[in-house]
């Protein structure tokens, strides 16, 4: 099949991109970025209300606020912007045409009127049943709808992807197996195939309940069902920004994996147990027994906390080795001090490797333990853990990407480089100290999705400690910083859209031009051939196990003087 | 050979790995081991284990056993006209959880066992004790037994921890154990 389409080489980065795959990727990653400004505003009217002192908006509106940004920055936002990668991954990094482009756009107007739509239903006001909509609480029957056809539209869009790979093997585009990074992506939209799944199972039955053909949906079956789609949602996530850590490795220091098994490895191991996750809601449930909780919210005896751990571990490490090779070999660390701190692209990927691992990671395995999510549960702990592995984890994953993608996608020059430079920063610590702050609110036992913790003067209130009145004023101004940020990388990523200057675009071919065999590296060549690669991150790994062994055994300590629960 | 390239070698589950891999594998390996094995040694040794004995029920069903209760341990009224309930040590206590109130009051004695059941009239709702911050979902239909244990004495409140609607903020309820 022979298509009229151009290929065009960038100049600044030797990417080859199809004029068809490009304009959808734009597409998708423009759209993700106007979920991300609506989110955005939607976040203030949440920090300035759990903000005690200012306690800015009606319970209602706060609600109502809360609702819609969970689904515009966990959903919208972030789905968007990861079809974007997905068509990047396949249709620029293996150098072929996109395949059913005309599909692929009617998969983003699907996405766009649903997204809309379930937008729409939470601003008219009978929709604020918080992003996770547990059944027996009803939305209106539009605010299910929309999540049916955004759905829809991604896994259109996932299959776009596979079908691309089928096209580029076709094609010969490539020679041998498919790069790291797109072996990544493979995981991500696998994953995402499982959550879409569940997430139809589920919300379709909700659906008709809420236009009245069905009559019951358990509450307990739609929590199990809904959380096999809202937890897997985040592994996918977990694999898309995982990739894309890879991916900046490479283009910023040149980097190669240390070694393709291991990295490889580590992500299969997602594949076969991330999506055991949906237990991690129901530990503290009645209903399911106590095996099937303890093997689920390991990841069957975690294995996908063991693949985590991995890539932690390989990615700063195929940076290190990058580095090594340059040249800077002085001492343990010269490698990270001489890496480039003023390339966001760089700073944002490495502040979010850091703050993922320590802050979302180690939270993340203490909620999961069945017996001390207990002291957790649907505490202002849990939006600390999230916000530590979406928002560090995956947007600025995905911030630190767009800044690479300025000039090498959208053709322009970025404009206000200096503020750039900071944005990764002040918004990744303004998130590290936000996270950092609601966890410890949390273990004071501090309510998520909470509007008023002086319960409105009742008789029996509850007096909170002090400390958590001023935690949670600690994190207003911590969620107003970070804030302040995102609206930097909004500005900085809009405003070189639309009025940066116009870079050369690139010659322009009718055909492609296939990826040349990659020559034998005459890296590792045996078991410990290169020594020991890597000493500065692996003494970076042991400091985080120790912070890991630490503050696990600190919660079991805690947990052992509660009252007796048998 | 970069991380955006295909691997020169085709076979790259034969490409070997580095010493720094390798021990970390190991370590991670038995650290992962530890946090599994941690929690069914916690289910052996430990005394705060969430029991997950639980029964289907229904509003209806569920009511009149509370009201039971509630008509025979009733030992007072508090300023609300919420009955104080201290049923025996051993017993089966029963907390209701609705928009947006939990009921009764109940009254323990420390260091004594009861079977605490707990589910929600209508969405779910959150039990979350506080100061203790022990958190247990409540799901309608479903009856979750639980066996306490309260080693202090004093005060305690319920917070309602699963978002439940307008009037979410006003649910909270109290728990008191004595001496």
């Amino acid at each position: 099949m022979s298509v009229a389409t151009t290929y065009r080489t960038c100049p600044r980065s030797g990417l080859q991109f199809e004029s068809r795959a490009e304009k959808l990727i734009l597409a998708n990653a423009v759209a993700a970025v106007v979920f991300l400004l609506i989110g955005g505003i939607l976040a203030i009217g949440i920090v300035l209300t759990r903000w005690p002192a200012v306690h800015w908006l009606e319970a209602a509106t706060f609600y109502q606020v809360l609702t819609a940004h969970g689904l515009d920055m966990l959903i919208y936002w972030i789905i968007f912007f990861e079809i974007a990668v997905l068509y990047f991954c396949s249709s620029t990094l293996l150098r072929c045409r996109i395949a059913t482009p005309r599909v692929a756009w009617v998969a983003f107007a699907l996405m766009l009127i649903g997204a809309v739509t379930n937008n729409i239903a939470v601003y008219q006001g009978g929709s604020s049943v918080m992003m996770t909509s547990y059944v027996p609480m009803m939305a209106a029957p539009s605010f299910y709808l929309g999540l049916i056809l955004f759905a829809v539209g991604a896994l259109i869009g996932c299959f776009v992807f596979f079908g691309t790979l089928v096209v580029a093997k076709r094609e010969k585009t490539y020679q041998g197996s498919v790069p790291l990074v797109v072996f990544g992506a493979i995981v991500a939209a696998i994953i995402a195939v499982f959550t879409i799944v569940s997430g139809a199972i589920i919300l379709i039955p909700t659906y008709l309940m809420s236009i009245g053909l069905v009559e019951h949906v358990d509450p307990l079956i739609y929590r199990t069902i809904w959380w096999a789609f809202g937890h897997s949602s985040q592994q996918v996530n977990v694999a898309a920004h995982i990739t894309i850590w890879y991916l900046v490795a490479a283009v910023v220091f040149g980097a190669r994996p240390m070694s393709e098994r291991v990295s490889r490895g580590a992500f299969l191991l997602y594949i076969l147990f991330l999506q055991l996750a949906s237990a991690h809601h129901l530990l503290a449930d009645p209903g399911m027994s106590t095996e099937w909780k303890v093997v689920n919210t390991s990841y069957f005896m975690y294995f996908a906390v063991l693949a985590s751990m991995i890539h932690g571990l390989t990615i700063p490490g195929a940076m290190e080795v990058a580095q090594r090779q340059k040249g800077f070999t002085r001492s343990l660390f010269e490698w990270l001090r001489k890496a480039p701190w003023g390339n966001p692209v760089f700073s944002g990927v490495f502040i979010s490797i850091i703050g993922f691992g320590f802050l979302g990671g180690i939270s993340g395995v203490m909620m999961g333990t069945e017996q001390l999510n207990m002291i957790i549960h649907n505490t202002i702990y849990v939006p600390g853990h999230f916000h530590a592995t979406v928002v560090i984890g995956t947007t600025l994953t995905f911030m630190a990407l767009t800044y690479y993608l300025i000039p090498v996608l959208f053709k322009r020059e970025m404009i206000a480089p200096r503020l750039a430079k900071w944005q990764p920063y002040l918004f990744g610590f303004s998130m590290y100290f936000f996270c950092l702050i609601m966890m410890g609110a949390g273990t004071l036992g501090v309510p998520r999705r909470h509007w008023d913790m002086s319960f409105s003067g009742m008789p029996m209130a509850y007096e909170w400690p002090g400390a958590a009145y001023l935690m949670m004023g600690l994190v207003g101004i911590g969620g107003l910083a970070a804030i302040a940020g995102g609206a930097i990388y909004i500005y900085v990523t809009v405003g070189s859209l639309l009025w940066g200057k116009r870079l050369d675009t690139g010659t322009e071919r009718k055909q492609v031009t296939p990826i040349p065999p990659t020559a034998p590296a005459a890296a590792v060549q045996g078991y410990g051939s290169m020594g020991f690669a890597a000493p500065g991150t692996f003494t970076l790994a042991m400091v985080f196990l120790g912070a890991f062994i630490l503050y696990y055994f600190i919660n079991w300590k805690y947990l052992s003087t509660l009252w007796g629960l048998s | 050979m970069s991380a955006i390239l295909p691997p020169a070698e085709r076979l790259w589950w034969k490409h070997p790995l580095d010493r720094v891999e390798g021990t970390w594998i190991v370590i991670a390996f038995v650290w992962c081991m530890i946090l599994f094995f941690m929690m069914v040694f916690w289910h052996i040794y430990g005394n705060q284990n969430l029991s997950t004995e639980t029964y289907k029920t229904t509003p209806a069903q569920f009511m009149a056993k509370t009201q039971a209760m509630v008509d025979q341990y009733t030992v007072r009224m508090d300023a609300q006209a919420t009955p104080v309930v201290a049923p025996p040590p051993g017993s089966d206590v029963y907390l209701i959880a609705r928009l947006w109130s939990f009921w009764p009051i109940i009254e323990f004695e420390k260091d004594q066992t009861y079977r605490l059941h707990l589910t929600s009239m209508d969405y779910n709702h959150g039990f979350s004790l506080q100061p203790s911050n022990i958190n247990i979902q409540m799901v309608p239909g479903y009856e979750h037994v639980i066996t306490v244990t309260p080693n202090q004495s004093g005060d305690f409140s319920v917070v309602c921890n699963e978002f439940c609607g307008i009037g979410h903020h006003l649910m909270v309820g109290r728990i008191y154990v004595r001496e």
